[in-house]
């Protein structure tokens, strides 16, 4: 019988259109092309979603989530009109009223809060990707009350790199993936940094490059290493301080990286006093090295220099030593062998000595040259860029705990020590980065009554003087960011707004208002505990926090809790701008920005966020928002991404400026938008050849820079290895100094800021037997919550049980479905677990945000995820236990403040039977949803 | 009909399309799920429907998805067992050169295409009696219940020779969204072609070669992990200490200080 084949059309129209735009629903920020075909209604809609091919971020490839946006897109769960609460809070009954309504209800609360005490208004900003515009806004209405979501998330990790230098991974910088022949994770959460670090992984493993994963959980990236280090949590910063201790003894350090590049030969006042532990300067501020072809003191950016990395100073009776022989002296002791700290880490010494040998092994004896001349700072060129081919990359694993800035800062003296930061093969910034702390602006708090802030909010301190103090020295900020609790608290502290407004510490607001931050549910530590604090009155029956302010486009749990909804639009809905100025999306080799335009109109009464901003500011004429004459400088944000100017010629994209031929700095160009869309949403500039390593010690690359208007003028610098300013505020802590810290943090600060990398347990007071660590992390395919429960995604992730290592199931009596009570110092849950093997063994862990509450995103109240679902940050406070002194002590990073979420310790134990319990505990009453539930089918398809 | 055959195969194919897929690499994104899902609703015969999308028992047609798996590797000799394993599996149709699902379909719906041994179903005949679906021991093909036709991945045939695609983009939607680079698509039945050679340097597998379907999809083998410390005989002087004492670093120090450019040796 002859096969008959059926005729199939193999080119059947692909779209109509494609329309490029740039993806919104993670911080990767993907160049995606959207194909459009005309629908049944006659008017063109979303059919599908793919990656840019000639996107720098993504180069063609898209996530799980990126593919889905089409779903994300439909949601059932988007808001559909501004919202008046009409029940109480809580109850999620709300009236729907108009934009000129809802902009006016807003400006009755705020105008009267800026014309006499404009930090009555918090303004906190969640996943948002706009800073540079929110923080500007929140500016021109002069409260110091703004920051974003940083403190809950990656601070440390952040603030660390900037410190030590001038940038941290992800945004900052990436493995020079080209070269690397070793690249090591160390708490990478499986979402993290998305498709970069996918495209990576796969480019280095295809040429046989060794991938290490120092996780305790062994998914995701951890899952395709090559070696695997289940570590115990939050004892990152000794492993890492192990490895710089056989790495040190053995000699294999770059000491011509050292000694040219960082601070390791910076004199550093050795005597008692006043200056002890601060460097020696010139009369000009320059740091002073001994140079070795005098032996005398020399700036360190003298032409010729030859900087010491061993001699001592003794002037006027003083002793100065080099930073190197302060970090010898500490690294080298036993404290850290591997011997001493295996046990501790829960990796056995041979592997810590395994690893330090295959680190040194690639550095040292597989370093390449690449044939490129360059020119150093101090006017020496260099016929070779020297490669060292070991990367790194790491994030909120490490991050997130009471120790994560010095385990951050830890690592980064690791990569530094070994010369791989901004050489072939090794970490690479990307612009605006590398710059340095003291190239950032310091955080302001001036506030004055119908004024805007004096200066921006956030920023790096450089000692006590810089710090956001009233003049009695009470906390400027609602959160208490930049105080002697947290001093270098550089993103703010978003999840002690909601507590602190609450308890009128350090003094009570008016209106909270927030975006894309879902504090009633998954964003806050102790969920109930907040909405209690949401919900609760005073005596007189007010709400204790008067009124909330909420803009999302979804249905999220927050909805409930605002007095006021204004709903924002989708990402294909909108216009957005991926700015130099905020959190770029540049390549280590470019610097790059991208827009989001609306490919498709709203079908409902929405508008994005940031246009109703500039409508409020018009309403409000903050001065940054009008024209002499009194007009309204914008008329939406689209029109603000045009025409701002933050300094001249310089606005929020960097692409097509003046008549279209400039980038970086010119004229604000009329046509700017239209020239992003035709290229496909965004702008790439290309660094020079011999400004593509070493920048921040690189003068192509600091010309390059300047003329980009990333800087103002050159600024090379040094790697901080010892960052003074945290010696600067130990030395408050001992007494020197007019600006002194309460005595109840004086022993604090001297233990914990320390100005080399330490590493310290963190508090355990009130843990006595809580001793198993309990983590989160986003699945892969639905990294971040902030864009509702997706139809396609939740039947991949729907359900997050309590994922418990082989010998706690078996300690426990546990099975696959049983059910277990976790408990922490602070609170219980009870939840489904499911046994893993390949994970730390005294380590659970769940993924975040998948539980929800009956009656948000539009999921029906029987939804796994409603019913079996839960969080972990019911076991999880803001606060740490009482010590009994009467005092409220942060679950945050004594430096930053960062969110301590991984610090939690759980005790565990099989729940009796689930008679008749077929729901995780707590479980919440429902809100009542202000979009019903979705459809109960899906066939989406817009073609015929 | 004979042999209890109701649907032929092909004696043979010009070609053998296929994927190759790196479990070495393959981390487990999902990526290709959905992008999959999303053309083959946009695109190829009925849309891939979802029952219950936003409620209890949420169930969808999916043409490819990934499982996982823990593997525990057995210790040897005296050391204790290496660490478990997590091995992400994505799964799909392998276009099986004797494919069962073919020669059992009643109807002749579900065919292999001579020219490039592709799978398909001819939705028009599909009386989505689900046959198929029970011969087929990867249980790659699934009922869509909106439309009570089979489904199954097409490896995107309205993709890879479409003329209104760019060239390089005539490849499957999974192959071309994959972040990892895990997923190859080529002419497996030419030795000289690029997935092929891959087969062959990486060992590639068949999945149930027992089964006797010849699938056309092949699998890389995740490289041997945890070996780190096999290797601390050879690095080990790597580390050998530059000084016993403190003040013999330092001496150390002084020296390797010298011999740097511009040094004084």
């Amino acid at each position: 019988m002859t096969v008959q084949q059926p005729r199939v059309n193999t080119s059947p129209d692909v779209s109509e259109e494609v329309r490029q735009t740039t993806c919104y629903m993670c911080a990767c920020r993907c160049g995606i092309n959207v194909h459009m075909k005309t629908g049944s209604d006659g008017r063109k809609q979303v059919a599908y979603i793919e990656g840019n091919r000639d996107h720098p971020v993504n180069k063609g490839v898209l996530c799980a989530k990126g593919s889905a946006g089409i779903m994300q897109h439909n949601a059932p769960s988007r808001l559909r009109a501004p919202l008046r609460r009409v029940g109480p809070r809580g109850s999620g009954q709300f009236q729907e009223i108009t934009w000129d309504e809802a902009l006016d209800l807003a400006v009755s609360w705020l105008e009267p809060l800026r014309k006499t005490a404009p930090e009555k208004l918090a303004f906190f900003t969640g996943r948002d990707q706009s800073q540079s515009f929110t923080s500007f806004w929140a500016q021109n209405f002069g409260t110091p009350n703004y920051a974003a979501h940083g403190g809950f998330c990656s601070v440390n990790m952040a603030t660390a790199g900037i410190y030590t230098m001038g940038g941290a991974f992800w945004e900052f910088g990436q493995p020079d993936w080209d070269h690397t022949k070793l690249f090591l994770l160390f708490g990478v959460a499986e979402d993290h940094d998305s498709n970069p670090i996918k495209m990576g992984i796969g480019r280095i493993k295809a040429r046989g490059a060794r991938v290490i994963g120092v996780n305790p959980i062994r998914t995701g990236y951890n899952a395709v290493a090559d070696d695997w280090v289940g570590i115990t949590p939050g004892t990152d910063g000794l492993f890492i301080l192990s490895l710089v201790h056989v790495l040190l003894k053995a000699g294999k350090i770059d000491l011509d990286y050292l000694s040219r590049y960082t601070n390791a030969p910076v004199l550093v006042n050795a005597s008692e006093g006043p200056e002890q532990g601060l460097f020696l300067r010139d009369e000009a501020g320059k740091e002073l090295v001994i140079d070795r072809k005098t032996g005398k003191p020399a700036p360190f950016d003298q032409p010729g220099v030859r900087p010491d990395l061993h001699a001592t100073y003794r002037h006027a009776g003083v002793t100065h030593r080099p930073v190197f022989h302060l970090m010898a002296e500490r690294y080298l002791s036993d404290d850290y062998a591997p011997e001493t700290v295996a046990d501790h880490c829960g990796i056995p010494a041979s592997r810590i000595r395994a690893i330090a040998a295959e680190i040194a092994r690639v550095a040292f004896d597989e370093a390449f040259e690449i044939q490129q001349e360059w020119t150093d700072f101090r006017g020496e060129t260099h016929q070779t860029m020297v490669g060292r081919p070991v990367s790194f990359h790491s994030m909120r694993g490490v991050s997130a705990h009471a120790n994560g800035f010095q385990t951050c800062r830890a690592l980064h003296v690791l990569q530094i020590l070994l010369g791989t930061v901004e050489v072939p093969g090794g970490f690479r910034f990307k612009p605006p980065y590398p710059k340095p702390a003291t190239a950032h602006p310091k955080p302001h708090c001036g506030v004055k009554p119908d004024c805007a802030l004096d200066g921006p909010h956030l920023g790096f301190v450089h000692g006590p003087d810089d710090l956001a103090l009233k003049e009695d020295g009470s906390p400027a900020r609602i959160d208490k960011a930049f105080t002697w609790e947290n001093p270098m608290s550089a993103h703010g502290l978003m999840h002690m707004v909601i507590s602190n407004a609450h308890a009128g510490d350090p003094y009570k607001i008016d209106t909270l208002f927030m975006y894309m931050a879902n504090m009633s549910w998954n964003s806050s530590m102790n969920t109930r505990g907040v909405i209690e604090m949401l919900t609760d009155t005073d005596a007189d029956g007010e709400y204790v926090i008067p009124r909330i302010i909420y803009s999302d486009a979804y249905s999220s749990e927050m909805v409930a809790y605002a007095d006021l909804i204004l709903p924002d639009t989708t990402y294909l809905e909108r216009h957005d701008c991926i700015s130099l100025l905020d959190r770029p999306i540049c390549e280590a080799d470019a610097a790059a920005d991208a827009i989001r335009w609306p490919v498709v109109e709203p079908d409902r009464d929405v508008r994005g966020f940031q246009t109703a901003l500039v409508q409020l500011a018009n309403r409000l004429k903050l001065p940054g928002f009008t024209a002499e004459d009194g007009s309204a400088k914008y008329q939406d944000y689209a029109d603000y991404i045009v025409n701002h100017e933050r300094k001249p010629g310089i606005g929020p994209l960097s692409g097509w400026r003046g008549d279209g031929s400039e980038s970086g700095r010119g004229a604000a160009n009329p046509a700017q938008l239209d020239r992003y869309i035709e290229n496909g949403g965004f702008h790439v500039s290309h660094i020079p050849d011999a400004a593509l390593y070493y920048k921040p010690w690189n003068r192509a690359y600091q010309d390059w820079a300047v003329g980009m208007g990333l800087y103002d003028k050159p600024e090379p610098y040094l790697f901080q290895l010892y960052v003074e300013p945290l010696r600067r505020f130990q030395l408050a802590a001992e007494g020197y100094g007019e600006r002194q810290p309460p005595d109840h943090l004086r022993a604090r600060i001297t233990a914990t800021m320390d100005p080399l990398p330490i590493w310290y347990e963190s508090d355990q007071q009130g843990n006595a037997g809580f001793t198993v660590n309990a983590l989160t992390q986003r699945p892969m395919a639905m990294y971040h919550s902030w864009g509702s429960q997706n139809a396609w995604l939740r039947q991949l992730h729907g359900r997050n049980p309590l994922y418990v290592p082989t010998k706690l199931m078996r300690e426990n009596g546990l099975s696959d479905g049983d059910w277990a009570r976790v408990s922490s110092p602070h609170g219980e849950i009870t939840v489904p677990v499911m046994e893993m093997a390949a994970l730390n063994e005294n380590t659970v862990w769940t993924w975040n945000a998948i539980g929800k509450r009956k009656g948000a995103w539009a999921l029906d109240e029987n939804a796994p995820e409603a019913t079996k679902g839960f969080l972990l940050n019911h076991l999880i406070h803001e606060l740490l236990p009482p010590k009994g002194d009467g005092l409220r002590w942060a679950n945050s990073d004594p430096i930053t403040g960062q969110a301590a979420w991984f610090d939690l310790k759980v005790k565990i134990e099989k729940a009796a039977p689930p008679d008749g319990m077929s729901e995780s505990q707590p479980a919440f009453a429902p809100i009542t949803s202000p979009v019903g539930t979705g459809p109960k089918d899906l066939k989406w398809k817009v073609g015929k | 009909m004979e042999g209890g055959q109701m649907t032929e195969l092909p004696a043979q194919t010009d070609r053998k399309m296929g994927l190759v897929i790196d479990l070495d690499t393959c981390v487990g994104c999902h990526a290709c799920v959905i992008s999959c899902k999303g053309w083959n609703t946009e695109n190829y015969g009925a849309p891939l429907s979802d029952q219950d999308p936003y409620g209890a028992d949420p169930s969808g047609t999916f043409l490819n998805r990934v499982h996982s798996y823990e593997v525990q590797p057995q210790a040897t000799g005296a050391q204790p067992a290496p660490a478990a394993q997590l091995v992400h599996f994505p799964k799909s149709c392998l276009h099986c050169e004797d494919a069962p699902c073919v020669t059992v379909c009643p109807t002749g719906a579900s065919y292999k295409r001579v020219e490039d041994g592709i799978v398909l179903v001819n939705e028009s005949d599909c009386i989505g009696c689900g046959l198929c679906a029970w011969s087929c021991p990867y249980g790659a093909r699934e009922l869509d219940l909106a439309e009570g036709v089979m489904k199954k991945c097409t490896l995107c045939v309205d993709r890879i020779y479409n003329d209104n695609l760019p060239e390089v983009d005539r490849i499957p939607a999974c192959v071309r969204t994959c972040p990892a680079g895990a997923r190859h698509f080529g002419d497996l039945g030419d030795p000289d072609s690029d997935v092929s050679q891959l087969v062959a340097a990486r060992g590639g597998m068949d999945l149930m070669p027992e089964m006797g379907t010849k699938p056309v999809n092949k699998y890389l083998p995740p490289r041997p992990k945890d070996r780190i410390e096999d290797q601390i005989d050879v690095l080990a002087p790597l580390l050998a200490p530059v000084a016993e004492e403190p003040t013999g670093f330092l001496g150390w120090l002084d020296k390797a200080l010298d011999k740097l450019p511009g040094g004084n040796s």
